[in-house]
């Protein structure tokens, strides 16, 4: 009996924490974006320019999704499933992109695809390639920042299911391809989809690498965060909460649904 | 011969786990790879299945060089310890699975399936998943799909290790009438002698690396190769200076003699239909079992001076260098 106040309390402690810290910040968000009614969302839907980068943010968040699921994937099989030498290196650094502030990656990019000055950029360019002010710029950037978290989600359901599921089937006549397509991309499901989504998110957010890559070309390079800043600096504040609202809108709505259809026993 | 291994060689970093190996497993038999734990039986399993790589020597399976095949084409039903069950898969799935990469038609894999499950009395969980499956009813159906692609051999790695032990004696029972029933060549490792005395054609003793020895479980037991094989098959004790099992030993009171050892009964205990006698020696304790008639009918107790000696016709072991306590 004596335990019980106690969790009580610590239960009103962290519901309060994270109702002051998330959910009551993000419904203000929500609140402004609908102040006056549906006029802030019709007036970013009906300009060209913020349309084209809402448009270019989704591209280039599901490409870079696609990428960072094939190579997370691949990565996780190669870190759980085989020993070589500086495994532990290559660990630690495919959590850099966690530790690293998003506005270093940007600076980094353009040190090494900057089309005047970089490392590689100058013969990109020759033919014809143009990665940094473009889109390729920042694709890889979104790449960049949210590189661990398709890996983070399928190592340690790898780990968990173990390899005698994948040998069972190998002894049983399935090669290498059959063996990943029927028994462990089916095991690792759920790990790839949370990945996916939380991958989504991400890259639907990512401002500040993508700030320095893009060059903020209104209707060609700025994405939807840049337009939220840029609205909120130039005192557009019904816009920049319309536009953050759809920002979180898709990322949470996301997160919800994959919630809420992934079977209770996988968990 | 069916699975010939020779010169067999694998180290993990440092450890040698097998040491020039060379066996030979007969066609149609259930023979079983016994040892300690650690000792290279299952990497010797896993070679032949082509899970692990020799690092030198050959494994020939059925009269073809398989020593550079890969597992799914070396035709070996694999059982695995921990049954290694697909879970996303329903049973009847699971078995079908070597068959649907072999890409067999539809009505002859839903029949040999049907046939399949009948064997292994799972018919009536067929569309359950493995997760709603006792430990016993998961090896059975692990064995079902091993045996689904009609394997040239059949290797089962500890497979009732992890049951407990009511089931893993119905499973032995169960497996031995199986081989009789489909007869293909089986292999099976287990750390465990009477699983392999009980069911076994024909047993390899493995330790550290190597064979200690080959047979069939009589005479393995009644003719060990070495202390090692003596040891492992059965209980022992030392009489002067022979390693005897203890049911070979009999007691007597009678007046000493040139053949027995005198000593005091120190402690009788009951396991059972089985009495365990320590007797004290001048030198020794050595342990004696008698059946519980035996024991009644020498009408002795515990402080009594007694006669030990070894039964006439037994095997004892070679002389043995140290004192040994009650084994």
């Amino acid at each position: 009996m004596a335990k019980r106040p106690g969790r009580y309390a610590l239960r009103l402690v962290v519901v309060g924490y994270l109702f002051l810290l998330v959910a009551w910040p993000v419904y203000l968000v929500g609140k402004n974006a609908f102040a006056d009614g549906m006029e802030n969302i019709n007036g970013i839907l009906e300009d060209p320019d913020i349309v084209h980068a809402l448009v270019l943010t989704v591209q280039v968040a599901i490409i870079a999704v696609i990428i960072n699921t094939v190579f997370g994937v691949g990565i996780s099989m190669l870190l759980v499933r085989y020993q070589f030498p500086g495994k532990r290196l290559l660990s630690a650094l495919l959590d850099m992109p966690l530790s690293v502030s998003p506005i270093v990656v940007g600076l980094a990019l353009v040190l090494v695809y900057g089309g005047r000055t970089g490392w590689f950029g100058p013969a990109l360019e020759g033919i014809g390639f143009q990665v940094i002010f473009s889109t390729p710029g920042i694709v890889m950037a979104t790449v960049f920042v949210a590189l661990p978290l398709v890996i983070r989600e399928v190592v340690p359901v790898l780990e968990e299911i173990g390899d005698e599921q994948e040998q069972a089937a190998r002894s049983l006549g399935a090669n290498a391809v059959q063996t990943f397509r029927r028994i462990t991309l089916p095991a690792i499901k759920w790990g790839v989809i949370y990945g996916v989504v939380l991958s989504l998110a991400r890259s639907l957010g990512e401002f500040g690498a993508v700030k320095v890559v893009s060059g903020n070309v209104l209707g060609e390079t700025r994405t939807a965060t840049l337009v939220v800043e840029e609205k909120y600096l130039n005192f557009d504040k019904g816009g920049a909460y319309a536009t953050a609202f759809l920002l979180a809108l898709v990322a949470v709505a996301a997160i919800i649904i994959v919630s809420v259809i992934r079977p209770k026993e996988d968990r | 011969m069916s699975i010939e291994i020779a010169n067999v060689t694998k180290r993990f970093g440092g450890f040698v786990a097998l040491d020039d190996v060379s066996v030979s497993i007969p066609s149609g038999q259930l023979t079983a790879l016994l040892g300690p734990s650690g000792g290279g039986k299952s990497t010797l399993l896993r070679i032949i299945a082509g899970l692990e790589q020799a690092d030198s020597g050959r494994v020939t399976i059925e009269g073809l060089d398989a020593t550079n095949l890969p597992p799914q084409k070396r035709n070996v039903g694999f059982v695995f310890q921990h049954y290694a069950a697909f879970k996303h898969l329903s049973v009847r799935r699971n078995v079908a699975f070597g068959l649907e990469i072999r890409k067999r038609p539809k009505d002859e894999v839903r029949a040999r399936v049907d046939e399949l499950l009948a064997l292994v009395h799972l018919r009536q969980f067929a569309d359950r998943l493995p997760s709603q499956l006792s430990g016993g009813q998961r090896q059975r159906m692990a064995l079902a799909r091993a045996l689904a692609v009609e394997p040239t051999v059949l290797l089962l790695d500890e497979p009732f290790g992890a049951l407990d032990a009511k089931v893993r004696k119905e499973l032995r029972d169960w497996l031995r009438r199986l081989h009789d029933e489909v007869n293909v060549t089986t292999v099976f490792v287990t750390h465990d002698q009477e699983e392999a005395l009980e069911v076994a054609d024909e047993i390899v003793v493995i330790n550290e690396g190597r064979v200690e020895q080959i047979g069939s479980p009589d005479e393995l037991y009644d003719q060990p190769a070495n202390d090692f094989v003596m040891r492992f098959l059965g209980p022992v004790t030392q009489l002067g200076q022979q390693l005897v099992r203890p049911h070979d030993l009999q007691i007597h009171t009678g007046t000493a003699d040139p053949a027995a050892v005198t000593g005091r009964i120190t402690r009788v205990t009951r396991i059972g239909f089985e009495i365990r006698v320590e007797v004290t020696t001048a030198d020794q304790i050595v342990t004696v079992t008698l059946t519980r008639n035996e024991f009644l009918s020498l009408g002795v107790q515990t402080g009594d001076t007694v006669q030990v000696q070894v039964a006439e016709q037994v095997h004892i072991g070679a002389a043995y260098p140290q004192t040994l306590g009650a084994a």
